[in-house]
């Protein structure tokens, strides 16, 4: 199988220490793949990098030690246009009262394809329309984005990322701002987008049930670090998610799908551990 | 109906209100010439040294010029800044870019002459630099983790705005008041008829700063996501805000030049157009650069005419228009673009 992302012994901190941790955020010696047609999950505790390292597969920082590769090309030697033919984002959320329509929206994500173009082509359009309908917002097409709920937003946002026809599309949390209904579409969707499209998705989740579920391999991080790349079940590992979150969990394995299922020793009133089985 | 229809329906129907509004100013006026004079005026049926020649040929006709083509700077400087800060109510004289201008105009009348046209680059440098500088000041001032505030932004153009007016004030109380021929009535905005040089120089300041906003208006749209969001989508983020912001500049600096600060014109167009086109950078520029014209030249028709014999200053009549709606769009569309 061939990989759609290559990270090569990166290395990056920040220039200034933040007053709160008192030492400089870094993310050290990071090596991993991206498969082709995998879905990566990517999983750790705040601050230990998920969002830097989105940061630094789409170039808004630049590693200080290491190579990232997408399709075999060095993303340094790619302009911001070319980098966006490959990579898409989906934030977690877009800014407050957009006034855009959803249809002007997902248009948007065909700039990387013909920057130069002052109007989009028809071609786009019919791209950008098939991204809505496998999102399911073609009917919204209209609407303007403020007006949109939180779910309906995120699959706008969806189809735009997959109107850049990406090789890898990063989605970063989400499931944050979504109620349980919306995020079992969310799943479905990706998987759907998965399958059919083949797409390589990386996924950036403090969920880690959703996560377990959905990837086929999970990347762990703490501190900056590679805690464990591997199978949902060898990541999903109750020692290590301990030591990493430092909260005692129990992991069972889901009889409907075989997968693992974290479960939180939430505190009693005492202040100790109550049983994680419920 | 594509974008590229609507444009092209929006801008044809502007073309002709511009064509009427012309139309009606080159036929009113404080000199009372008949419409038949007029005509004979623009035909050269009038003898060329005669008044209505001089009235229609040297005044009327190079002013409406100098006030479409101030309009539709102004305009379009004003759709460049409020996309640059992703809020409605920016404008070059609400952001004291116009005042910073101004600052740089009334020096540059402290320099030596050298002839016309060299005096007007002069003094359009001049007014460059100081519009970059006030720009700048409130870029930093204003900025806070990449965004900008509404009204943190106002503030600051407030504040840079009247410590560039006292530095004007300051100048003009220090140097003799000759030296400075008719800056007080300069600094409320008026329209000037300009000279033939001026005019061309002028339209290719106003071109310039044009062509330089309109080809980044599809990059506009997409920096409305957010600056990193914009990165993400391949829009080189860094480049677009200084060439936005420079060309907005330019546009507003060559309008303080040669017709004073005139306030308002870049927030009433540009959110006419928005709540009439939507809120497309492609649709908005182009349509502003007419729009602005058009509302500019009224606005100057009117200040001809409405305590003929004598003249009110343009730039009073706009921002008695402007108040109001800034108040309006302040309360009722915050932070909304």
């Amino acid at each position: 199988m061939s990989e759609v992302v290559r990270v090569e012994e990166v290395g990056f901190s920040y220039p200034v220490a933040e007053p709160r941790r008192g030492r400089p955020f870094a993310l050290g010696g990071l090596s991993f793949t991206v498969a082709e047609g995998e879905i990566l999950g990517v999983l750790g505790p705040n601050s230990a990098g998920k969002t830097t390292l989105i940061r630094l597969l789409t170039k808004i920082l630049a590693p200080t030690r290491g190579t990232i590769e997408v399709d075999g090309s060095s993303i340094q030697d790619l302009s911001r246009a070319e980098l966006a033919r490959r990579i898409a984002v989906v934030p977690q959320d877009v800014p407050q009262g957009l006034p855009f329509t959803v249809e002007h929206l997902v248009l948007m994500g065909r700039y990387p394809h013909a920057p130069r173009r002052f109007f989009e082509t028809a071609e786009d359009l019919a791209i950008a329309r098939a991204a809505m309908a496998a999102t399911g917002v073609l009917d919204l097409a209209d609407t303007p984005v403020r007006t949109l709920s939180g779910g309906e937003r995120q699959r706008v946002v969806l189809a735009r990322a997959l109107a850049q026809r990406p090789r890898l599309l990063i989605l970063d949390e989400p499931t944050a701002h979504l109620d349980l209904r919306y995020q079992v579409e969310c799943v479905a969707l990706l998987r759907r987008v998965n399958r059919e499209q083949g797409t390589t998705v990386l996924l950036v989740s403090h969920d880690l049930n959703l996560a377990g579920e959905l990837c086929d391999r999970l990347l762990l991080l703490t501190d900056g670090r590679i805690a464990r790349l591997g199978r949902p079940e060898d990541v999903l590992e109750e020692a290590l998610l301990a030591s990493v979150y430092g909260c005692a969990v129990a992991v069972e394995k889901s009889p409907a799908t075989g997968r693992p299922v974290v479960q939180v020793s939430w505190p009693t009133g005492d202040g100790r551990a109550a049983s994680p089985r419920v | 109906m594509t974008r590229v229809d609507r444009l092209v329906l929006v801008l044809g129907l502007l073309g002709v209100a511009l064509l009427a509004a012309v139309i009606l100013a080159v036929f009113v006026g404080s000199a009372r010439l008949s419409p038949l004079a007029v005509i004979q005026a623009l035909t050269g049926g009038a003898g060329a040294g005669s008044t209505e020649s001089v009235v229609v040929l040297s005044l009327r006709l190079p002013r409406i010029a100098a006030a479409a083509l101030a309009g539709g700077a102004l305009a379009v400087a004003g759709v460049g800044f409020q996309a640059l800060t992703r809020n409605p109510l920016a404008e070059p004289a609400v952001l004291g870019v116009s005042s910073g201008a101004a600052f740089g105009v009334v020096i540059a009348q402290l320099v030596g002459s050298g002839g016309a046209v060299v005096d007007t680059l002069k003094t359009t440098a001049f007014g460059f630099g100081g519009a970059l500088v006030a720009g700048a000041a409130v870029y930093l001032i204003a900025s806070v983790h990449g965004g900008f505030p509404v009204q943190t932004l106002l503030l600051s153009g407030v504040i840079v705005g009247i410590f560039f007016a006292s530095a004007v004030t300051v100048v003009t109380s220090l140097v003799d008041i000759n030296r400075l021929g008719g800056i007080v009535h300069w600094l409320l905005g008026n329209i000037a008829p300009l000279p033939g040089p001026s005019l061309l120089i002028f339209t290719g300041l106003a071109a310039l700063g044009f062509t330089l906003i309109v080809s980044q208006a599809r990059e506009l749209n997409v920096l409305a996501l957010g600056e990193e969001a914009a990165l993400q989508l391949g829009v080189n983020a860094e480049r677009l805000k200084l060439q936005v912001f420079v060309a907005a500049a330019l546009l507003t600096s060559s309008v303080v030049a040669f017709s004073g600060p005139i306030g308002f014109v870049g927030l009433i167009v540009p959110h006419i157009l928005r709540m009439l086109l939507g809120p497309d950078n492609r649709l908005l520029v182009p349509t502003a650069m007419v729009g602005g014209g058009i509302f500019l030249l009224l606005a100057d028709t009117a200040a001809r005419n409405v305590v003929a014999p004598a003249e009110l200053s343009v730039g009073v009549i706009t921002s008695f228009f402007g108040a109001p709606f800034f108040v309006y769009l302040l309360r009722t569309r915050r932070g909304v673009l």
